[in-house]
């Protein structure tokens, strides 16, 4: 692993205000990503699991810019995005892409496949209206659709094939960073593992670091080189896939884990249940954030925020009890 | 199964599920009956207002003193004449080309001025609170009193009635339009554009518009009859077409004075009005009804 990160984020924090009253003033916050850091080297393929709401597609979409952050700093390739004038940003942003969840409503109903891709060449680039064209054909067939897909609409591919479009967007403008937004969930599963083989060989093709965020723990184990447990907003543990699937330290990625069905007849594992309901991110708890649902909370949890340690080489966690 | 032969299954199936945006919601508006005769109304009337000149035997203003008052299905005016022995039917058919030339242009200015208010409030955040708060503003008046108004700054002609008329239009248009804005930018297809870099400008331009644009249709025809008629009725008070222009409400005007010896001079028009009004609301509705998605049964 080379030691130059290609991206590294630092205290990142998205919080979403919320108003009231006549004057329309900041009441308080939703704490969608909370001082979260992480590093993401080339070539690797980052997981990132946690339920629904912890904030992992803010994350995403924070990384890219599409969000604006409320603090913390992203490191990309070395420079601070934030200090970046506005024409250096579009040259950075063209090396990160993203690939969405629903690939039903990610292309606009009127608009040709053919067009839709060719749209990214306009904006990044001065190539004619022939060499646009030629581009656009090769990457259709990159990604496994043929050329008579060009002059289609988006309602006459079934969901497999529109997402294959969505990954031929983000790769367009080859990108060295991208960020896979449930890109898979959508699909049957069947699809599903024809969409994770495509993603594979192009990351494989194009040295491609992805940032994959999914609740699906099969699909993340399958395809990630390390993954990232996340929680209202906040890291509770980061390690190699198989530091985490084998050695889960965290007790949220404990109940997480326990929680994968087993198509294996006669193996009984301990099935953690957790408590309660995901605590509301704009009414944050005191302390560990997990201390409302955690089967071992202590009195400290409830005080005191845990840090973030290493506890193997490359294994963090957030917990006093580790 | 191998990647391939998944593909070629799949657009098999999806290739013969739809058919274009256009002839599906063609298709839609075709079974509802009042709007199919609404159309066909509006076509007829289009058609006798380019052709005006080809099928009249006489002019809208020629006079003739010896044929006044001539009663409908007189011998060579089929319609009648008025009291100057004007022929009706050229008259009628004259005063078509007026209202729908006013009624396009109203509505033309109105979408105009309305979508851009409409694409800017919905889209910039900033400029909402301004732009529906003066939008707010031009709702206060009663359509009629505000186009009175602005006719009384700008004096009586036709021309000013487009004008007022039009500016009367744009705060519905723009209403509308910010509100499908709202619903169309939280579309994922929003984000991912401004995730491969797309501008605002590009953004709001090529793709919101484009899907905004079933309620703007649904909102012109309808507007269109809202406009022929408030023309008419601003004819009538004296406000708008002065006589001895062909229009129907200030035909109306001219007919009342008659109404026991004539009354085919104001019915006439009436009817003409009435007809026009019927035709552009019911094939509004028709078009809302065809292209609500939520309406597919």
């Amino acid at each position: 692993m080379p030691t130059q990160p290609l991206l590294q984020v630092e205290d990142l924090k998205t919080y979403y205000p919320i108003k009231g009253g006549v004057l329309k003033r900041t009441k308080s916050h939703v704490k969608a990503v909370n001082e979260v850091s992480l590093e993401i080297y080339e070539g690797e393929t980052l997981g990132v699991v946690g339920e629904s709401g912890c904030g992992k597609s803010t994350l995403g979409r924070t990384i890219l810019g599409l969000e604006s952050k409320s603090g913390g700093s992203i490191q990309f390739k070395g420079n601070d995005i934030g200090s970046l004038t506005e024409r250096q940003l579009k040259k950075y942003k063209k090396d990160m892409q993203m690939i969405f969840q629903d690939p039903f409503a990610s292309l606009n109903p009127r608009q040709k496949i053919g067009k839709a891709l060719e749209e990214v060449f306009v904006i990044h680039t001065t190539m004619s209206k022939k060499e646009r064209k030629q581009r656009v054909l090769e990457l259709l067939s990159e990604v496994g659709l043929n050329k008579e897909h060009y002059d289609r609409y988006p309602h006459e591919f079934s969901g497999g094939q529109r997402q294959r479009i969505g990954i031929a967007r983000a790769m367009a403008l080859n990108p060295s960073l991208v960020v896979c937004d449930e890109a898979v969930s959508a699909l049957d599963v069947s699809v599903q593992a024809q969409i994770i083989k495509l993603l594979k060989e192009l990351q494989a093709k194009h040295q491609l670091t992805y940032v994959f965020i999914s609740h699906d723990l099969g699909v993340v184990r399958h395809i990630s080189d390390r993954v990232l447990v996340m929680y209202l907003g906040t890291t509770v543990e980061l390690g190699t896939t198989e530091q985490i699937f084998k050695n889960p330290q965290h007790p949220y990625t404990k109940a997480l884990l326990s929680s994968i069905p087993r198509p294996i007849p006669g193996r009984k594992r301990e099935r953690i249940k957790l408590e309660g309901d995901l605590p509301s991110a704009s009414n944050y708890p005191t302390g560990c954030p997990f201390h409302t649902r955690c089967p071992v909370a202590t009195e400290a949890c409830r005080e005191a925020k845990p840090e973030w340690r290493e506890v193997e080489e490359g294994h963090y966690v957030a917990c006093h009890l580790v | 199964m191998s990647t391939d032969l998944a593909i070629e299954t799949n657009s098999s199936n999806s290739e013969k599920k739809k058919d274009g945006f256009i002839v599906e919601t063609v298709k839609k508006l075709v079974q509802n009956k009042l709007a199919v005769i609404g159309l066909v109304i509006i076509f007829i009337q289009v058609v006798l207002a380019i052709s005006a000149p080809f099928i009249v035997s006489y002019g809208p203003y020629e006079q003739d003193p010896t044929a006044t008052y001539l009663g409908v299905g007189s011998e060579g005016h089929f319609l009648g004449t008025d009291n100057y022995g004007r022929d009706m039917w050229s008259r009628i058919v004259y005063g078509s080309r007026i209202s729908l030339i006013v009624g396009v242009s109203t509505v033309a200015i109105g979408l105009l001025g309305g979508i851009t208010l409409g694409l800017l409030a919905g889209y910039f955040k900033k400029l909402d609170a301004i732009i529906m708060r003066i939008v707010d503003l031009l709702f206060a008046f009663p359509g009629i009193l505000l186009a009175m108004l602005i006719i009384a700054m700008l004096g009586t002609s036709l021309v000013n009635v487009v004008i007022a008329i039009s500016i009367w239009s744009i705060p519905g248009c723009a209403r509308i339009v910010r509100g499908s804005v709202l619903s169309v930018k939280k579309q994922e297809y929003v984000m991912a554009l401004r995730s491969v870099g797309a501008g605002n400008t590009r953004i709001l331009l090529k793709h919101i518009l484009p899907n905004c644009t079933a309620p703007i249709i649904v909102f012109a025809t309808t507007r269109m009859a809202t406009a022929i008629l408030s023309t008419a009725s601003l004819s009538y008070l004296g406000l708008g077409a002065q006589p001895p222009t062909p229009e129907w409400g200030a035909m109306i005007a001219a007919g009342q004075n008659f109404m026991w010896d004539a009354p085919h001079m104001a019915v006439i028009p009436g009817v003409a009005i009435m007809l026009t009004v019927f035709a552009f609301n019911v094939v509004g509705d028709g078009l809302r009804d065809a292209l609500d998605p939520n309406m597919n049964v």
